[in-house]
């Protein structure tokens, strides 16, 4: 079995080569190639996890070694995986939602003429999202990180001929690279304190390291999460990724890409463990982030920057679950696994109405499309009830264990983050509740405009994908809570410890229920009982700052950009002035004393006999004062 | 008769001969490639008086081939056979040596005259129209004809043509087979004259701008002539220090380890004024061959003035031969003064360097160019002369071997580019040569590459190893100015590379004549010597590493 494990990244990869190098031959059935090896990864995968589930729990992790990639003495890089219960999940949340998405990708890219390529971009995603959860060691996991970084490039800009796509690809690429400094760096430490980067001689030696390491260790692993999850400071670029093809924003938001940081932070969970402060630093910034992300969802009118807020609060979540130490980390990928099916299914819907509505995003330009949508309808509500945490369903589960992991904390920490993710599930109720009436319920504003849409449902190719999805998100959380079978799956690879909640477990369902219903409420008294304007009315302060993404750009522009503008402008400066100057002058210098020497050769021979006989005669002199000397 | 009665009382001149004098022992196998080259030039000139004219062309050519690459088998064969370097010896009674840095030499010198004699023999580059469907190559066929005029197309008719070069050529050749491997003083200022009076005549020959040409040569030959003077002068004055001429004779006195037992001498013998003005003196005639500053004047005039075929071959060819009988004087006569003449070297090195350098930038003649710039490389070559090393000789030999192809390449182009007036040699005629011609133009940024030393190239291998050596030799500070001084030499190179690839072509620019298959292979061996060199050095490196022993 274990010599399978390769092909789970080979499959999507070989799709990629052939997809990318094929050529125009490939143009009619290509697409159709990249699905059925994304399947294929599927499939073996389920084949692994069965294979996985007959072997008791210590002996589940399997490794496969490929071959020595840098064999420098004590530098031991690897190509190798390793596939335990952690890596597993992934691998099936990836290659199943990436399949669905596949499959979705092939009746929305349909007019597309550069679909070929867009599929092999998906497969290069997939494979190098696969290679990151797979690698044995940090050196390999940071070529898959890298895949990924260029990956999301190609897809974001894929429709390069806008010029806000390939604004947005360069962002994304660009802060992206900020959060890969942070990997490097955090891979250097780790070969100078540890002598290696493979997992397991890092993890099982961690607590012999200096505390004071593993926390730089483990602020640079933040740092690299933050990249790839969008947390803050470096979320700027995932609102703006939107630009992409709506699969794209699902593969990004649900299976790939944001939930790296994710897995990063779980995986290394032995190094922040021995690292409190650093783990101190990653609650923050989830707690922060949650809160960001959702304010911002709450002003958007485009209904795909509204999901985006949403993804970066609910990866808040995840990554305050994950900073929590063993009480988080099964919560944290829990909750993962349940957004991974909820979220795609909320964007492949809404890229289900985008389709049905000429391609506008203005939920404002929405209303009533219930009648003409049912399945886009049913499957996105569920998917809204599950993120809101609406009791039974996925979300609920997942989120209710965060929130009492957060308070199980201990301390003020553990009622401060306790309130921080209440609120956060009252704001995600708000801003989704407002995502759906402003979408499904309420008038047809979109009648009379000039260029009137006729709404209709999508192919099958579009709504089977939805279908799949809204069944895991309403049942996978309950599957998962059942006896506690997710916990226990990934103890071996995670740990777990239970918290103690100064709240009794009752006592916070009700409260997460009780703020639910009230973000749902105000919702509704906002968005459902009175009809929506047309055009935004001008809002609060808050509001208008939520909707520039509560000021990040101007922030980074400000913090970060003109500083560079300026330093650059004072190296031009400089090297106009300074260096150049200083170029020019030894330049024209000598071209001076070439001009004047040149002189020396006058072309009369009495002269040149003259220099030889001079020349002679300093030789000799010279000779003679040397041995003076 | 009466000789013998007074023998007893007054040595006469006669008994002394017939006492003394035995028949010399000549090693002809060791000596084999300098008698196979001198043989051809003298079988050359017997052609030339007997052979009818219409033959003599071809004759010539085959012979001259023939004579170079045999000479250069017995060389090869020598190395293999172990001469270069456990069977090293003195031949030739003391006069010539046979060891690993001649022979290196001898190889080298050889090759470079059979890729001059493929250049020598173009005979195409002259437009048919002018020369009126006869053959005319670089030299002229009569000092009074004009270029492309009638009487020249009579006399080419007639047959006419200088094919006397190719033995001219053969006794430079020979004498600078000898150069290097000159084991005593006499011996070198010998070999001096036989290889530089060919070089003289050559010069004379240009076809075209027949007066630069006349020029060049008078005021090579004076100039020759008076550092020919200083050389002799010096020799004499070394005698008189130590009674002998040859070179370890030598090296023993300043050794202190004998002394000439000469009554006549015993005055002078050991005397430090003597050896240090005659050393200094023979030093300055090398240098002056090598064209190192402030004995460098003649070469800007020469290099321009001479057939550019003939360019080529004397920078390539002399700079190799003058450059191995200096390591030779240094490295086996003056170890014992590396105290005394080190310093005198060092600013020898260091002007030379800077003049060639800083002076090319303002050159608008690209032969003037490339003739400063053959200055500035004797001073990248004296870095590493001056190492005094096993590694400063060998990274030497391997930068005379890579640097000879280059220029041998560079001047075998300028015969390319041509216009009504012969050779275009102006560089503003060379704007925009690149989009005309971009296979010719591109190999010549090859070698302006190489003598910029760009890595790839051969120029940089040779560079890397001089000043590695010289660096190693504790000139730290020589080496500093010899990056400096390649930093602005790397200016006028990459301007001549603008000019061709990033100008506008002239509109009365000069047209690239389409060269027979003679220059192309010269053109070809350049490349590919300057390619290989710089690509894959390390097989050459060892080889110049193994020969760089003196034989002493």
């Amino acid at each position: 079995m274990e010599s399978l494990i390769g092909l789970l990244v080979g499959f999507p990869l070989l799709g990629a080569a052939v997809l990318l190098c094929g050529g125009k031959r490939l143009e009619k059935t290509g697409h159709w190639l990249g699905v059925v090896l994304a399947g294929a990864s599927f499939v073996l995968g389920a084949v692994l996890f069965f294979d996985m589930l007959g072997k008791s729990a210590d002996e589940r992790a399997l490794h496969q070694h490929l071959f020595s990639w840098v064999p420098v003495e004590s530098f031991q890089a690897d190509v190798a995986f390793q596939l335990d219960q952690l890596a597993m999940t992934f691998v099936l949340l990836i290659t199943g939602v990436g399949t669905l998405i596949h499959i979705y990708s092939v009746g929305y890219m349909e007019h597309d003429e550069r679909r070929r390529r867009f599929f092999g971009y998906l497969n290069l995603f997939l494979a190098a999202m696969l290679l990151l959860v797979l690698a044995d060691n940090y050196l390999l996991l940071y070529v898959g990180w890298e895949g990924v970084g260029l990956a999301s490039y190609l897809l974001i800009g894929f429709w390069q001929h806008k010029p806000s796509a390939a604004v947005a690809a360069k962002k994304a690429f660009l802060v992206n690279r900020v959060g890969d400094a942070g990997l490097a760096i955090a891979i250097f430490l780790m070969f100078t304190t540890f002598g290696s980067f493979a997992f397991a001689p890092v993890l099982s030696n961690a607590t012999e390291a200096g505390e004071g390491k593993l926390t730089a260790i483990g602020l640079m692993l933040l740092l690299a999460a933050c990249g790839k999850s969008a947390q803050v400071p470096l979320q700027s670029w995932l609102g703006d990724a939107m630009e992409g093809p709506t699969p794209v924003s699902a593969l990004i938001h649900a299976a790939t890409m944001v939930t790296a940081g994710v897995y990063l932070i779980t995986r290394s969970g032995a190094i922040f463990n021995a690292a409190p402060d650093a783990q101190t630093v990653v609650v923050v910034v989830g707690a922060v982030t949650l809160l960001y992300g959702a304010i911002v969802g709450c002003a958007k009118d485009d209904i795909k920057k509204a999901l985006a807020g949403s993804t970066m609060s609910q990866i808040g979540y995840m990554v305050l679950a994950a900073g929590l130490g063993p009480i988080g980390y099964a919560f944290a990928i829990m909750h993962l696994v349940t957004h991974g099916f909820f979220k795609a299914g909320l964007f492949l819907g809404a890229g289900s109405v985008m389709h049905g509505m000429n391609d506008e995003v203005d939920m404002r330009r929405y209303g009533g499309l219930r009648k003409y949508m049912p399945v886009t309808f049913v499957t996105f509500g569920l998917g809204y009830l599950a993120i809101i945490g609406f009791p039974g369903l996925s979300g609920f589960f997942s989120k209710d264990q965060i929130i009492e992991a957060a308070f199980a904390k201990g301390g003020t920490q553990g009622w401060i983050l306790g309130a921080v993710t209440l609120l956060g599930a009252a704001i995600t109720a708000y801003y989704m509740t407002r995502v759906m009436l402003m979408t499904f319920f309420g008038e047809e504003r979109w009648r009379g405009q000039a260029n009137e849409p006729h709404p209709h449902e999508s192919p099958k190719s579009m709504t089977i994908p939805m279908i799949v999805l809204a069944f895991g998100s309403v049942f996978a959380g309950g599957l998962f809570k059942i006896g506690e079978s997710f916990v226990h799956w990934l103890e071996p690879v995670t740990q777990f410890e239970h918290g103690h909640s100064p709240l009794s477990a009752p006592v916070v369902t009700g409260a997460t229920v009780v703020t639910m219903l009230i973000g749902v409420g105000a919702a509704w008294l906002q968005y459902g009982r009175r009809p929506v304007p047309a055009e935004a009315p001008r809002g609060s302060l808050l509001t208008r700052a939520a909707r520039r993404d509560l000021l990040q750009d101007d922030l980074n522009h400000v913090a970060l950009v003109l500083p560079g503008e300026y330093l650059t402008r004072g190296l031009v400066y400089v090297d106009n002035k300074v260096v150049d100057g200083a170029v020019n002058g030894t330049a024209a210098a000598f071209g001076g004393l070439s001009g004047r020497t040149r002189r020396l050769q006058n072309g009369f021979v009495r002269s040149y006999a003259v220099s030889m006989f001079g020349g002679a005669a300093i030789l000799v002199a010279a000779t003679l004062l040397m041995r003076a000397v | 008769m009466s000789a013998v009665a007074t023998a007893g009382a007054v040595p006469s001149l006669w008994t002394l001969g017939a006492e003394e004098l035995q028949a010399p022992k000549i090693e002809y196998g060791q000596l084999s490639p300098t008698i196979i080259v001198l043989g051809a030039a003298v079988i050359g000139i017997v052609l030339e008086a007997f052979l009818p004219r219409k033959l003599r062309y071809g004759a010539q050519l085959v012979l001259s081939a023939l004579g170079l690459t045999s000479a250069f088998a017995a060389v090869l064969a020598l190395a293999l056979t172990g001469h270069g370097s456990s069977k090293a010896a003195v031949a030739g009674m003391g006069a010539i040596a046979v060891d690993g840095p001649a022979l290196f030499l001898q190889g080298t010198i050889l090759l470079v005259g059979l890729v001059s004699v493929f250049v020598f023999a173009e005979r195409r580059l002259e437009p048919r129209a002018h020369a009126a469907r006869s053959l005319v190559d670089s030299f002229a066929a009569q000092p009074a004809s004009v270029p492309g005029g009638e009487g020249e197309r009579e006399a080419t008719k007639a047959g006419w043509t200088t094919t006397e070069v190719y033995p001219l050529l053969l006794f430079a050749v020979g004498g600078m087979l000898i150069f290097p491997a000159a084991n005593d003083l006499l011996t070198l200022f010998i070999a001096l004259e036989v290889f530089s009076l060919p070089l003289y005549l050559l010069c004379a020959l240009a076809r075209r701008r027949r007066l630069l040409s006349q020029e060049a040569a008078v005021k090579y030959f004076l100039l020759g002539a008076f550092s020919s003077a200083f050389l002799l002068f010096g020799a004499a004055l070394l005698y008189g220090y130590a009674g002998t001429f040859g070179y370890s004779g030598i090296a023993r006195v300043v050794a202190n380890a004998d002394r000439a037992t000469s009554t006549v001498l015993a005055e002078t013998t050991g005397s430090d004024a003597l050896l240090l003005i005659g050393g200094a003196m023979v030093i300055m005639g090398l240098l002056f061959k090598v064209g190192a500053v402030p004995f460098h004047m003649w070469t800007p005039d020469v290099y321009q003035g001479a057939p550019t075929p003939v360019t080529g071959f004397m920078a390539a060819a002399t700079k190799v031969a003058a450059f191995g009988a200096l390591l030779r004087l240094l490295y086996v006569v003056l170890p014992g003064l590396r105290w005394d003449w080190r310093p005198v070297m060092w600013g020898v090195a260091i002007l030379t360097m800077l003049a060639g350098a800083v002076v090319a930038i303002t050159q608008t003649d690209i032969k003037r160019l490339l003739a400063y710039s053959s200055i500035a490389h004797a001073g990248f070559l004296l870095a590493g002369v001056i190492a005094t090393s096993r590694d400063g000789v060998s990274s030497v030999l391997f930068y005379l071997g890579a640097y000879s192809f280059v220029t041998l390449g560079a001047f075998a182009v300028v015969t390319l580019v041509r216009d009504a007036g012969g050779e275009a040699t102006h560089l503003s005629k060379w704007a925009g040569l690149g989009r005309r011609s971009p296979l010719l133009a591109g190999v010549f940024a090859i070698f302006l590459l190489a003598f910029a030393g760009i890595p790839l190239t051969s120029g940089f291998s040779g560079k890397f190893a001089v000043f590695k050596a010289a660096a190693e030799g504790g000139a730290g500070a020589l080496v500093v100015v010899g990056v400096i001084a390649s930093a602005i030499a790397a200016f006028f190179y990459i301007r001549v590379i603008v000019l061709m690839f990033f100008s506008e072509p002239r509109a009365d620019g000069p047209t690239v004549a389409v060269p027979s298959v003679w220059t192309t292979s010269a053109i070809t061996i350049g490349v590919l010597v300057t390619v290989v060199l710089g690509v894959a050095p390390q097989y050459f490196l060892d080889l110049a590493s193994q020969a760089g022993v003196f034989v002493r």
